[in-house]
């Protein structure tokens, strides 16, 4: 078994696709913040316009973690779709690539090849959120230093430094979780198809269509919303509620497991009834 | 021990949607045979060979390698077999040697030293390190079957082996089957769709045609069975005719056009030759066509590619 996930892992390793998503990221990160950096003070005075009036504002609101806490805001709905990049190709590029023929005539069964491909899924997941966040945090402390974090939006709260960081690395910790989820959905729909856009397509569309779903106010859609995997998947911004409703983040975290184990057994399921013709 | 079964299926059939591709198919492979899976195109031998390596489910039947019945999960069988089917497609991004390791890990074993032992019997040694993506075809055909070889197996299963190479490669991979059935001893199971391929490498072979076996049995007996025709072309065909219809030595003889084609046993073809030159009838040509060929080449429709 170890022989088996190692070789996946170097498979996924060597291909030059798989970076697409890292190359991506280290493109987008260091992009903004250099951006914001070069943007500055007019940046700053437009956010704290809204209430420099009520309250009195001491030392350095735009930090590396402000700047963190803006990123992931504003990238945690692509980064599925570079997370998808990854994982969609897993099954399909095999069958792509003809090399099940390969792999799939040995005695090893299907089952634990299987286990090793979703393995490196969501190590390839892991990887790529725990990239973002050493980019995102390093370079935004590099640039812009530490302080206290202040988050703004549905909620006005202020988090002291020390505060801000664990929940940061809690906040990302929680993101990989969220991102399994969609991985194993990708993981899926790889099992079904033979080219390595379908699972990218499928993946986007589901959680684009849930996430509509799950943002109109409608009832009948207010009614199916918590059936949906992508209501959960905000579950990081939780972190940054004071105080942290730990019940909704356990909740989340159980749901969105619940999701990763269902999409992983009809995904076993499929593939070991598959007929590899290609 | 030698006569043992290593491979056998039992009414094995597969059918996709309404159309079955291998209906009621038994085969029988001895130990150290070459056995020749020979059909023309599209009459169910990739999917037959898919059911042997596991990579597609039977409708019915059942595939037993070395007295072990393949399952989903008892797949221990195919720890003594190696396979190549249809095209051999590779990690082209990664190097042989890579892929070899990659297959080895598979299987469960394989040292380096049994992966450079198959590609040297290849001749891909001193390409090892180089991507797959640039190799010819005629070296990916190669390191298919350096693949096929990992872990030393009993039985080797080969789909169309010397498909797409150029008649230096044909020779060369006819010469490796050779040598892996005399020096190593294995048992080899090799599709085609040539007749004349199957005849120069086979001992045993089966014809399927639209996924049953029509034939089965050993080459030799089946190329002997029966009459053979042959075809003698003379400028004196009327009188050979003669001669060669009171000669006692053939079942039948009739003109056709300009040649004369007789039904008789292989053993008589020579008689018959010295008993024209005793009559001093001169002969251009004396072509045995056997009744095998005759077979197949009508079940192929045409046979453009024998």
């Amino acid at each position: 078994m170890k022989t088996i996930l190692g070789n996946e892992i170097l498979k996924t390793g060597f291909k030059w696709r798989s970076y697409i998503s890292f190359l991506a990221i280290a493109i987008v990160v260091p992009l903004v913040e250099v951006a914001l950096r070069l943007q500055g003070t007019s940046w700053e005075r437009s956010i704290i316009r809204g209430f420099s009036q009520d309250f009195v504002i001491l030392g350095n609101i735009l930090n590396g973690y402000f700047i963190t806490h803006v990123i992931m805001n504003a990238l945690w709905i692509h980064v599925p779709i570079l997370v998808t990049l990854g994982a969609g190709d897993q099954l399909a590029g095999e069958a792509t690539g003809g090399t099940f023929r390969l792999l799939l005539t040995r005695p090893a069964s299907r089952s634990r090849i299987l286990a090793a491909k979703f393995a490196t899924t969501l190590l390839y997941a892991l990887a790529l959120v725990a990239f973002m966040a050493v980019l995102t945090l390093g370079l935004g402390v590099l640039l812009f230093g530490t302080g206290d974090l202040l988050i703004t939006g549905r909620t006005f709260v202020v988090l002291a430094e020390h505060e801000a960081l664990w929940r940061i690395a809690v906040a990302f910790a929680l993101s990989v979780w969220g991102m399994w989820t969609v991985a194993s959905l990708a993981f899926l729909f790889s099992s079904l198809v033979e080219n390595g856009i379908g699972p990218l397509i499928g993946t986007m569309a589901v959680i684009i269509v849930f996430y509509i779903i799950g943002n109109v106010p409608a009832d009948l859609f207010t009614a199916i919303k918590p059936y949906l995997f992508t209501s959960y998947l905000d579950l990081w911004q939780k972190m940054f509620e004071d105080p942290i409703p730990w019940s909704s983040v356990l909740h989340s975290v159980y749901v969105l497991g619940a999701f990763s184990i269902g999409f992983y057994a009809v995904t076993w399921y499929i593939f070991l009834q598959k007929d590899v013709l290609s | 021990m030698d006569d043992a079964i290593v491979l056998r299926t039992s009414g094995l059939a597969k059918r996709f949607g309404r159309r079955w591709a291998v209906r009621n198919l038994d085969l029988s492979i001895h130990r150290g045979e070459v056995f020749g899976f020979l059909g023309p195109n599209g009459a169910g031998k990739s999917t037959t060979i898919r059911m042997l390596l596991s990579l597609v489910r039977p409708s019915e039947g059942w595939v037993e390698l070395f007295g072990n019945r393949l399952t989903r999960r008892q797949r221990s069988g195919l720890r003594k077999v190696g396979g190549l089917v249809e095209r051999p497609d590779f990690y082209l991004y990664l190097t042989a040697r890579r892929n070899l390791e990659i297959v080895a890990g598979v299987r469960g074993d394989g040292s380096s030293s049994d992966i450079d032992r198959v590609l040297d019997t290849v001749g891909l040694a001193a390409r090892a390190d180089d991507r797959v993506k640039t190799y010819s075809h005629g070296m990916k055909q190669r390191l298919g079957i350096a693949q096929a070889l990992l872990g030393a197996p009993e039985l080797i299963i080969l789909d169309e082996p010397t498909s797409g190479l150029d008649p230096q490669g044909i020779k060369e991979v006819r010469e490796l089957i050779r040598q892996l059935s005399h020096d190593s001893r294995m048992t080899i199971f090799l599709s085609s769709h040539l007749l004349s391929e199957i005849e120069q490498i086979a001992t045993s072979m089966a014809i399927i045609n639209q996924g049953r076996t029509v034939v089965q049995g050993r080459v030799a007996d089946l190329l002997a069975a029966g009459d053979n025709v042959v075809r003698i072309e003379t400028p004196m065909r009327d009188r050979a005719l003669a001669v060669i219809a009171s000669s006692g030595l053939v079942t039948a003889a009739h003109a056709v056009g300009q040649a004369i084609e007789c039904s008789m046993s292989r053993e008589r073809v020579a008689d018959l030759n010295r008993l024209l030159v005793h009559e001093g009838i001169p002969v251009h040509a004396l072509l045995p066509k056997r009744s095998l060929e005759e077979y197949f080449l009508s079940i192929t429709e045409g046979g453009s590619e024998l």
